[in-house]
Parts: C-alpha cells; structure tokens; sequence
C-alpha cells in the first residue's frame, strides 16, 4: 500500500476532520475555523491534481475500506471520469469558499464551514464510491448538508424554497432506496461492477423487475439532475440560496448527471442482456425539452439570479443530449460539456451576487435602476459568464457545444438535438442581452425615488470580483487547453464503456 | 392468506396513504405522509432479502440455510438517516410556519376557516 492507493480515500476523509475541527474552533475563534475550512479545500484541490495525474495513465484504481475483498466490502474506485469529477469539485468549492469569506456571506451564520466541507464530503464520495448503496449514503450526506447551506442566511424566501426542497429530495431518496431494494433482490450485490455482471444472468421472468428498477434509478438520478418534467424544485431553491452556496449548488445538478453516467454503462450497459441500455430512449426526448425549458427561462427570467438557475438548467438538458447518445464521441464531448457548464453557472451566480452588491434596492433584478460603482468592469464580466453560458466563443462553452453538435450528428434523432441545441442557444443569447442592457445600460436618475434607492455604496470592497473571475479563467483556461481536456475526457469515455475492464479492476482475480 | 401477501399489501398501503398524505398542502400531513411513505421503503427494503422464518443470519452450527443478513444492515442505515431527515423537516416546516405564517408547502395563505381561527388565535 504505497501513498497513492491511501490517496484514493483523502478526497472524503480530509472534509470529513475539517468539519468537526471547524464547528469546534468557530464559536472561539472565526479566524482559525475559516482558515481551516481554506486549508481543507486546498488540501482537497490538491489531492483531487494528484488523482487526476494518477488516473491519466488509464488504471482504475481501487480502495477497499477497511481491506474486505470487493464485493463484500465498499470499494472506492478512481478512475478518469471520477478523478475529473473530484478535481471539478475541488476546483467550485475552492471559488465558492474564496467568495463567501470575501463577501462575508460565510458570517450570516454560525455553520457554513462545517456544512460546507460535509457538503464537499458528500460530493467527494459519490463521485468516487463503487457501491450502489454507498452511493445513496453520500447522497444524503451532501443533501443534507445542502439543506443547512441553502437555508444558511435564512429569511421566508429560502425557508419557503427550503420546505419544498427539502421534501422533494426526501421523497426521490425513498425512490432511491426502492430501486436499491429491487436491485439487490435480483442481484444480490450492492457492488456496481459486480451487478453489472449478475445483471445478465436474471432470468426471463425477472426482466420487468429489472426493467422497473433501472428506469426508478434512473428517475431519481433524473430528479437530482433536474431533468424537465423533475425539474420544477430548481429555479426558485438555486434563486434564493446565498450566491456562493448556489455556485457550489451547480454541481448539485451534474452529481445526477454523472451518477446516470456511472451507472447505466457500468450496470446496464452492452453486458446487461435483455436489459441494456433500458433507459436510454427515454433520456433523450426529457433532455431536449429540459434544453429548451432551462433556457426559455433564460430567456423570461426577472433576476440575474433566477436567470444563471435556469441556465444550469438548460446546460443540463444540453449536457444530457450528448450523453443519451452513449457513443465514445459523444460522452467524451459530454464529459468536457460538463466541467464547462459547472463552473459556467458558478460564475453566472457570482456576478449577479457582485451586481447584487452594488445596486442597493433593486438588486440583482433585471429592472434599470441608478449607476452604481465599477459597472464597466462588471458589465464586462457578466458578458464573459453570459458567453461562456451559453456557447459563444472564445470561451469553452462553444467547443463544447460544438463537440456535442459534432458528435450527436450520427446518432439517430439528430435532427431534434441539432434543432434544440441551436435554438435554446439563440434564445439564451437573447435572453442575456436583454437583462444585460437593462441591468448595465438602461440607468434611472439616482436617489429621490426613495432614501434607500439613491444610497448607493461609496466605497464597495473590490475583493468580490476575484471569484467570478478566477472562475472565468478557469474557462479560457479550460478553452486554451481544450486539446489536452478533450483527450482526457475522450479517454475517460472509452474507459467508461468499457464494463469489463472496470470489473475486472474492481472485482480483482475473482 | 401468506407471509408474502401480509407484508406485499402492507408496503402498497403505507405506499399509498404516503404518497395521498404526502400530495396534501399543508407541511405536517406532507411530513406525516412522508414518515409512511419512508416506513414503506424500509419494510421493503426488508422484504429484499427474501420472507424466511426461523433462519439465523449469521453463523449457527446446527443450520445450513441462512438468512440474508445484509438487507437488516442496510433497513439500519436507512432508518437512521430517514429519521434524522424528518427530523430535520418536521423542525424546518415549523419555523417555516413560524416566519412565514402559512404552513402551506407554497408559502401561499389560504384562507381557509381552521387556518382563519389559528391566525386569529396567535394575532
């Protein structure tokens, strides 16, 4: 056991000591328990770099905890696409985190970094775990802590948006756990790898169970994912949140996402027998109406906020196109779809928290209201995240469209995601240039309206504008280096379809 | 009358008060029709590794069949952490209802008379 095979592990177990840590040394000293939950996210960033180095060599790597044999003991597995996953993480919670104490958005409350780093713990292990009912447990672990950060500042907005998010997650966690009980008394495993083997073998009888099953798991992915007929909880939850936790929160929406990926090759997928690839008629028509819902709401939408939350709407349904294709291509452009269109959103909820800032009575509505301080060089970043939202270039977000446009182009129905590609673009740019004039162009006379409205910030801090833009970085960055990151996701793509090899990896000499 | 019909109707009852509670507007039948709903889940869950009487689960040196001992471990986890998600509801749906002043899962105050006599109670 070398400090590579134990580094598999320290993505869950660092946010895990940080967490207590920081409850415990909040209430004394605020200074040294936000200096822990830094220092953990580093930590995590770091880890996440070095899994990320370690996986592009194409081994999938185990760790059994506690050394029990997979597939009696919980098997955590590193391979591209999680290491992908877990650096895309990292990456959000370092920006999130970077925002919230800069704006001082984490003292509204005693919790935030405690909740953060369980959140980041919940993350960090569904996106690594290679058991199904592990796979629920961290699910709970990040709603959970997602409640508490989505309710962190309170007021009746969030609790109204809090009560019905709260509900609807419990009830898809009870879907969950059905699914769970159906697959386990097919199969008799909980290990993915494993079931994706057992899964062939069930008998004919037992199909339209294991047909149920499939098409359950997959709906309470689709719920998390909030893919349209599901996706009603999103826009006002992600609307109301505090910024920097609904930045984090985009990557709520694409832990659904990659647990469909994770799951339907590697359980149901070419090895399944009868049961390959059951859900997948049904993933595409849901993905192109929620592309053209998630930005038709771009396009109404009444704030900043409101708007980004519907555009992680959209770029779900987008990203959702690609991966219903389940080819190499098209999960490859998926994959680079992916890490784009998290941190796309984080950024476009940063900006309206920076808009928020500066216009004291209107906010972050898209309504005209008086000047405020550093419009230009906010006005600049809002068509920098509104670019990279919906797929223009230079930034990443048009290679990956057009990857994902390339790439769905022979797979049957093409026509219709061309079509709702193209279309949810062109109504998106609209829609941003539309709050964009009225926010940064359209001005009202200052003050007299009211002793608040006029009361415009002499002096704001700057220090809020270095997350959107690191953000923003992060995806030119992502966009210069779109050689090296499409053949990264293209490899973990193939490694994804190929069942085999990850079961032979997990599931050792058996 | 067997084993397997007792428990299969048992789980479609709860499932099905859980899933009409749960419909309902107010926060506290939702909550209550989610506790049903999630005792459901958890007999189900239960029933996954087969109906079987009189088997040990573990180890026994005078049996040879066994019961699965690996749903009761996993009916475990699932009980504790629905427990503490009610938990976490039920206190949410209240000071919900205490900030907001409606116990709708909207938000939204409908008039009607048994809310009408609580407002008038508390205002």
């Amino acid at each position: 056991m070398s400090l590579i095979t134990h580094l598999a592990i320290a993505p869950v177990v660092i946010p895990a000591l940080a967490a207590p840590l920081a409850l415990l040394v909040m209430r004394r000293r605020r200074a040294l328990g936000i200096g822990i939950s830094l220092v953990s996210a580093a930590a995590m960033l770091l880890a996440a770099l070095a899994l990320l180095w370690a996986a592009s060599d194409g081994t999938i790597r185990t760790y059994e905890l506690g050394d029990w044999p997979a597939p009696f003991g919980i098997v955590l597995v590193v391979d591209r696409l999680s290491a992908i996953m877990i650096t895309l993480a990292a990456s959000l919670s370092v920006i999130a985190m970077l925002h919230a104490v800069l704006t001082r958005a984490d003292r509204k409350g005693w919790h935030f970094h405690p909740l953060f780093q369980f959140q980041m713990m919940g993350l960090n292990g569904a996106f690594l775990t290679g058991d199904l009912f592990n796979l629920f447990v961290f699910f709970e672990v990040l709603l959970i802590a997602s409640y508490g950060l989505m309710l962190h500042g309170q007021g009746p907005a969030r609790l109204k948006a809090g009560v019905q998010y709260v509900i609807v997650n419990i009830v898809g966690s009870s879907l969950f756990l059905i699914a769970l009980g159906l697959l386990y008394a097919l199969t008799g495993t909980l290990n993915m790898a494993d079931m994706g083997l057992r899964v062939a073998e069930i008998g004919t009888d037992d199909q339209g169970l294991l047909r149920v099953a499939a098409l359950l798991l997959v709906t309470v992915f689709a719920l998390k994912a909030a893919l349209v007929p599901l996706h009603l909880w999103l826009p006002r939850t992600y609307a109301v949140s505090t910024p920097a936790v609904a930045a984090l929160f985009a990557i709520m929406t694409k832990v659904g996402v990659y647990s469909i990926i994770r799951v339907v090759p590697q359980v149901f997928g070419e090895g399944a027998g009868a049961a390959a690839w059951v859900p997948a008629p049904y993933l595409l028509p849901a993905a192109i109406v929620t592309a053209i819902v998630g930005f038709g709401g771009v396009f109404v939408a009444r704030s900043l906020s409101e708007q980004a939350a519907y555009a992680v709407i959209g770029s779900t349904g987008t990203l959702l196109i690609a991966v219903a294709g389940w080819q190499q291509d098209t999960l490859s452009a998926a994959l680079y779809y992916l890490v784009h269109s998290t941190l796309a959103g984080a950024a476009l909820f940063l900006v309206a928290d920076v808009v928020a800032h500066r216009r004291v009575s209107s906010v972050d509505n898209a309504s005209p209201a008086p000047p405020f301080a550093q419009r230009q060089f906010i006005a600049l970043l809002f068509m920098a995240a509104a670019i990279a939202a919906t797929g223009l270039p230079p930034l990443s977000g048009f290679i990956g469209k057009l990857l994902i446009l390339e790439s769905v182009a022979d797979v049957p129905f093409w026509g219709w995601s061309w079509t709702a590609i193209l279309f949810s673009t062109l109504i998106g740019v609209i829609g941003f240039a539309r709050t964009g004039s009225m926010v940064f162009w359209k001005e009202t006379a200052p003050s007299k309206t009211g002793p608040l409205d006029g009361a415009m910030p002499t002096r704001v801090s700057r220090a809020d504008m270095v997350a959107p833009i690191i953000a923003i970085m992060l995806l030119a960055a992502l966009s210069a280096g779109a050689g090296w990151a499409t053949n990264y996701s293209t490899e973990a793509a193939a490694q994804l379809l190929d069942s085999a090899a990850t079961a032979r990896a997990v599931l050792g000499g058996r | 009358m067997t084993l397997e019909f007792l428990v299969a109707s048992a789980i479609g009852v709860l499932v099905a008060g859980g899933i009409y509670m749960a419909l309902r507007g107010r926060t506290f039948q939702v909550v209550l029709g989610l506790t049903l709903f999630s005792y459901a889940v958890n007999l189900f869950l239960f029933a996954s590794g087969r109906l079987t009487v009189n088997r040990p689960p573990i180890w026994s040196k005078t049996v040879t069949e066994y019961a699965d001992p690996l749903p009761q471990a996993l009916v475990l986890t699932a009980i504790v952490i629905t427990f503490g998600m009610t938990a976490f509801a039920v206190v949410l749906a209240l000071r919900s209802f205490l900030e907001t002043g409606s116990d709708q899962v909207d938000g939204d105050i409908v008039p009607c008379d048994d809310q009408q006599s609580d407002g008038n109670d508390t205002g």
